[in-house]
């Protein structure tokens, strides 16, 4: 009884031990055409925590550009990017996952909105962010998780 | 010229109703009985349809600051300005007044600046003459760019150009200081992967978050920004701007500075000059 249940410890071990080795690093980000389908962590987001993400300045800070009516609790909801409103409807998961994580990849190189999940071809990027991305895979799950609750 | 594709579209459509809105809302900066125009007409070939002053985009409450020198936060450094303009100093002993008289000899250097000097071998900023005056003439310790006492002069010898239009000398050697300028405004930089023109050029009029983006004109220079507590120089909101698209800022007074506010000056020929301006 005591082997057994050592041993599921020892499987959950590897199996969460796994899913942060198997964490997808930005250079590793397969784009299938406008889509990203595997998850960067391998297990689903946290639609509450990428809720937060989304309004919080230093993370997605996604509300600086985009009205979301979900947050009407926010003041000061952006409007250079469009509304999200039932965003959730419009494109899968493997979309919002490609828009979040590079949208340039989704809209071409013009479009402003920063990709969240990239290091490489940025310029003169301040050295306390060097080699750092705007959000950690995590988070990325955790906003597309939310912006699939987004539903009409 | 406008670098922008269709897919901004929509976010274009909202920029040119808010700023169509903004245009009617028909509030005029009258400072003292002059009226101080804050639009200008852009020639042809330039890259917005209309010039506009950062006062139209800001809430009626701060517009109301610079429309009263009494309220206006600036003026206690005017008067600083004016004292240190009267003190003799260095080894000349001299004041700026000994050798320049009243300070409305300037009027009309505020609309000039950057200009080329062939001494320094590149364009001056109205930091780098005030430097040069007090170093050579004066004989005394230059001071810093962001210092009190320059922010102070900078803003009291602009002053002296309020509500004169600016007109940029671009020709000649300016030329390429204006190109390389030019360069750097569209130039992305930062984590957040961003360039002067998709801020300040594709969405001007547009909230982000809680702030009303504006054209990024520097006619108000040096401006006495509440959030700051006070006057900050054109160097000082570049690296501003440059932080928040987490980019490592040029320095202050660096050629790349400089190159940006001539380019950026140029853009807005034909504004006034209203130093000293209040932003939130
Ligand atoms: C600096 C501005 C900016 C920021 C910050 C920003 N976006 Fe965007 N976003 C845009 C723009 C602009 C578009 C429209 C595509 C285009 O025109 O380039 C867009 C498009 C989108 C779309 C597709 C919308 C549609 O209707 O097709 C989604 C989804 C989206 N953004 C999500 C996010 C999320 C989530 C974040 C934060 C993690 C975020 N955005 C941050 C500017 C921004
Ligand atoms: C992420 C968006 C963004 C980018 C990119 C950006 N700025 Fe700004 N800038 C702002 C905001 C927000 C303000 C404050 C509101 C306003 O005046 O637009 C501002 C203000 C300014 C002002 C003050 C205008 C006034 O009338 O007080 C100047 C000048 C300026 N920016 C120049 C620049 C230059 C030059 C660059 C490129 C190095 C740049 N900005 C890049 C967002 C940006």
């Amino acid at each position: 009884m005591k082997a057994i249940a050592k041993t599921i410890a020892a499987a959950t071990l590897l199996i969460s031990g796994s899913a942060v080795a198997g964490v997808v690093a930005p250079g590793d980000v397969q784009f299938v055409e406008a889509a990203v389908p595997v998850s960067l962590t391998g297990v689903a987001g946290d639609p509450a925590k990428g809720r937060e993400w989304f309004a919080n300045r230093k993370l997605g800070n996604c509300l600086a550009c985009h009205a979301n009516d979900d947050l009407a609790e926010e003041q000061f909801h952006g409007e250079i990017g469009p509304y999200l409103e039932g965003i959730g409807d419009t494109y899968t998961e493997a979309e919002l996952r490609a828009i979040v994580i590079n949208s340039k990849e989704v809209f071409g190189d013009a479009t402003i909105m920063p990709a969240f999940y990239k290091t490489d071809g940025l310029n003169r990027v301040a050295k306390k962010f060097a080699g750092k991305t705007i959000l950690s895979a995590e988070q990325v799950e955790d906003i597309v998780a939310y912006l699939a609750t987004l539903k009409e | 010229m406008k670098r922008t594709v269709s897919i901004l579209a929509g976010g274009l459509l909202c920029g040119v109703l808010s700023t169509a809105a903004l245009a009617d809302d028909g509030r005029e900066l009258v400072i003292d009985g002059e009226t101080i125009a804050t639009t200008a007409v852009a020639a042809d070939d330039h890259p917005l349809d209309e010039i506009i002053s950062g006062w139209r985009f800001r809430s009626a409450e701060t517009q109301a600051l610079q429309m009263d020198d009494f309220e206006n936060p600036a003026f206690v450094a005017i008067e600083y300005a004016e004292e240190i303009w009267e003190t003799p100093a260095g080894t000349s002993n001299k004041s700026c007044a000994d050798c320049h008289g009243d300070a409305d000899s300037f009027a009309g250097l505020r609309t000039k600046l950057p200009r080329w000097n062939d001494e320094m071998g590149k364009p001056a900023t109205m930091e780098m003459l005030i430097n040069a005056s007090i170093e050579t003439h004066q004989g005394a310790e230059p001071w810093k760019w962001e210092s009190a006492e320059m922010l102070a002069m900078t803003a009291m010898i602009g002053l002296q150009s309020r509500g004169m239009p600016v007109a940029l000398e671009t020709d000649g050697p300016m030329a390429d200081w204006i190109k390389k300028g030019e360069e750097l405004y569209y130039t992305r930089v930062g984590l957040l992967n961003m360039a002067c023109a998709n801020c300040h050029e594709d969405n001007y009029g547009n909230m982000i978050r809680a702030d009303h983006l504006s054209q990024g004109q520097i006619n108000g220079f040096p401006v006495y920004r509440l959030k700051w507590g006070g006057l900050g120089s054109i160097h000082r909101r570049f690296k501003g701007c440059m932080d928040q698209v987490r980019a490592e800022p040029y320095k202050r007074g660096s050629d790349e500075f400089i190159a940006l506010e001539a380019y950026v000056a140029s853009r807005g020929m034909g504004l006034s000059v209203e130093t000293p301006s209040v932003r939130n």
